[in-house]
């Protein structure tokens, strides 16, 4: 087994993932309209009793988009989990190809999906009234931070989905990831926290993340938070890729 | 004669529990050999196992002349496996399962195109192939998923309960592709609960209970097993039934039918005989039939056996 038929299997992966998922209209749409009615609901509903200091949409840009992410992260968490309970995967450990293919595939299709959902964030966000005073470095690194991000929490989710096996167990892991946000500064600061959820909220690794793009997009100071930010996204690819890779290779026990 | 699989002492245990217990195996390269037993009795551990998908905790096998343990690679590039459950992606078309495994076989793109096209009209999936694979009757799915592993002719195909939940009709057509199969050469490994199954498509069958091989031989051997013809004696009444339970020492006897059954060589003198001595004892008979045994007798016999 050579790297070009490992490429050329995960190639096959890709389509077939992506492929999959532009076939669930349903749940295509959700992921197309979560973004639009989260924007709508926290601008134009909470966003006038929040005090942040300015203009509520400037604040809560980089928290939705992450909400978003981590959505986007529990539909491949649970579709992965699909693949595992499904017949098909017993046929792909029984070929001879390359074990990660199909996670690849998978991660392939959760980044083009989050990507699809960070452009409608922004997007919506524009037209809300969002006034990013970044400079064209600052986007780039910025899409660069998002893409860091996008890759670690999809590995997380797809490792989580073979962890857990079930379709269930990993819907239960994804509204994990849509709520952890909320304990983070992506809706209100966290000095407006009880000190002992202010320990969590500025200690998780939303939080550097949320941080060093709001400081990219609107120059808030940004402190040491892009490096932790990097250590999280870095740390959590780290440990999920071979991960996965153990638990997609090992020989099961069903 | 060459064997396709030879397996030696596989063993495979969760904590307390053996769910097998020391298999040995040789499957004739070209023939059909057919693992029957009843749920639970390790079929699908077995097959798991020589796929592949399961390390046992000892023993070992070869299959195709790779070893399990040491080439499990080796043995993926020889094999072709079809689940229980249908190993298909039910959200894309057959045209597109097909077409993404032939890929993954690694096919030149032309090669690939081709035999899509020749697998579609061999296994008649022709006018489905743009439907996707969800809106397909069980057993549409069981011929792409058979059509699937033809792709490249394997050594050894399995077939796990090919046609369990199928209907009667789609079961016959299942049946009838597996045949051209045969036809074909292809060596396969069949697990099924369904004796008629293993009676039609098997040119050996080893009955598994319990983790274990219990018998194993050709279908006829198998039969021959619990002696020829029986003569079913079905009494007027319970006290002939139980003289005749008592005097006539039966194979099998069933107490709400009155009827006991009882091994003869099926030559009409030994026939009249028996007929002769129900009239001297002065038994009450309804009515006598003879009866050939089947698989299921054999299977029952085993596994009750066992039980007892």
């Amino acid at each position: 087994m050579t790297i070009s038929t490992a490429v050329l299997d995960s190639r096959v992966m890709v389509t077939r993932s992506v492929r999959r998922s532009f076939r669930d209209p349903e749940a295509f749409f959700t992921a197309l309209m979560l973004p639009v009615i989260l924007m709508l609901l926290f601008v134009y509903v909470f966003g006038g009793a929040m005090n942040t200091g300015g203009d509520y949409v400037n604040y809560v840009v980089p928290g939705l988009l992450l909400l978003c992410a981590g959505f986007g992260a529990g539909t491949t968490s649970v579709s992965v989990a699909q693949d595992m309970s499904n017949g098909i995967v017993d046929r792909f450990r029984s070929m001879p190809i390359h074990g990660s293919s199909v996670m690849v595939g998978h991660i392939a299709a959760s980044v083009v999906r989050n990507l699809i959902a960070t452009a409608l964030v922004i997007g919506v966000a524009l037209l809300v009234g969002w006034r990013p005073n970044a400079s064209p470095m600052d986007w780039i690194a910025s899409i660069g931070v998002v893409l860091l991000f996008v890759l670690a929490i999809s590995w997380l989710a797809a490792t989580a989905g073979l962890l857990l096996g079930s379709p269930e167990a990993a819907n239960g892991f994804s509204m994990i990831l849509m709520f952890l946000p909320y304990v983070s500064t992506a809706f209100v600061p966290a000095d407006t926290m009880p000190s002992w959820m202010r320990g969590f909220a500025e200690h998780q690794p939303l939080t550097p993340v949320i941080e060093t793009l709001r400081s990219l997009w609107m120059g808030t100071p940004i402190d040491n938070q892009a490096w932790i930010a990097a250590a999280w996204c870095l740390g959590l690819l780290v440990v999920s890729i071979p991960a996965s890779a153990w638990l997609f290779g090992r020989r099961t026990s069903r | 004669m060459t064997y396709t699989v030879t397996a030696t002492g596989l063993h495979k245990a969760y904590g307390d529990h053996v769910v097998l217990d020391g298999i040995d195996l040789a499957v004739a390269t070209g023939s059909v050999f057919s693992l029957l037993g009843p749920n639970g009795a390790g079929k699908t551990t077995l097959v798991r196992i020589l796929a592949t998908l399961l390390a046992p905790d000892s023993g070992t096998a070869t299959i195709a002349g790779h070893d399990l343990v040491t080439d499990p690679l080796g043995v993926r590039e020889v094999i072709s496996l079809t689940g229980q459950y249908a190993a298909v992606d039910e959200v894309l078309t057959a045209e597109e399962n097909l077409l993404m495994m032939a890929q993954l076989r690694h096919l030149p793109r032309r090669v690939a195109r081709q035999r899509v096209e020749d697998l579609l009209v061999e296994f008649d999936l022709v006018e489905a192939r743009s439907r996707r694979v969800g809106t397909f009757s069980g057993g549409m799915t069981r011929r792409l998923d058979l059509a699937i592993s033809m792709i490249e002719r394997p050594e050894l195909l399995f077939l796990d309960e090919p046609t369990t939940g199928l209907d009667p009709r789609s079961r016959e057509q299942v049946w009838g592709t597996v045949r051209q199969l045969v036809d074909d050469g292809v060596t396969i490994l069949l697990t099924t609960q369904y004796l008629e199954e293993a009676d039609q498509l098997a040119d050996r069958i080893a009955v598994l209970d319990g983790g274990a091989i219990v018998a194993e031989g050709t279908a006829a051997e198998l039969k021959s097993t619990i002696g020829g013809e029986l003569l079913r004696i079905e009494l007027g009444d319970a006290e002939s039934f139980g003289r005749a339970v008592t005097q006539l020492s039966p194979e099998r006897t069933d107490e709400r039918l009155l009827s006991v059954e009882v091994p003869t060589d099926g030559s009409p003198a030994e026939i009249v005989a028996l007929l002769a001595r129900l009239e001297r004892e002065g038994l009450v008979v309804r009515k006598v039939t003879t009866v050939h045994p089947s698989l299921d007798d054999v299977f029952f016999s085993l596994t009750e056996r066992r039980a007892a």
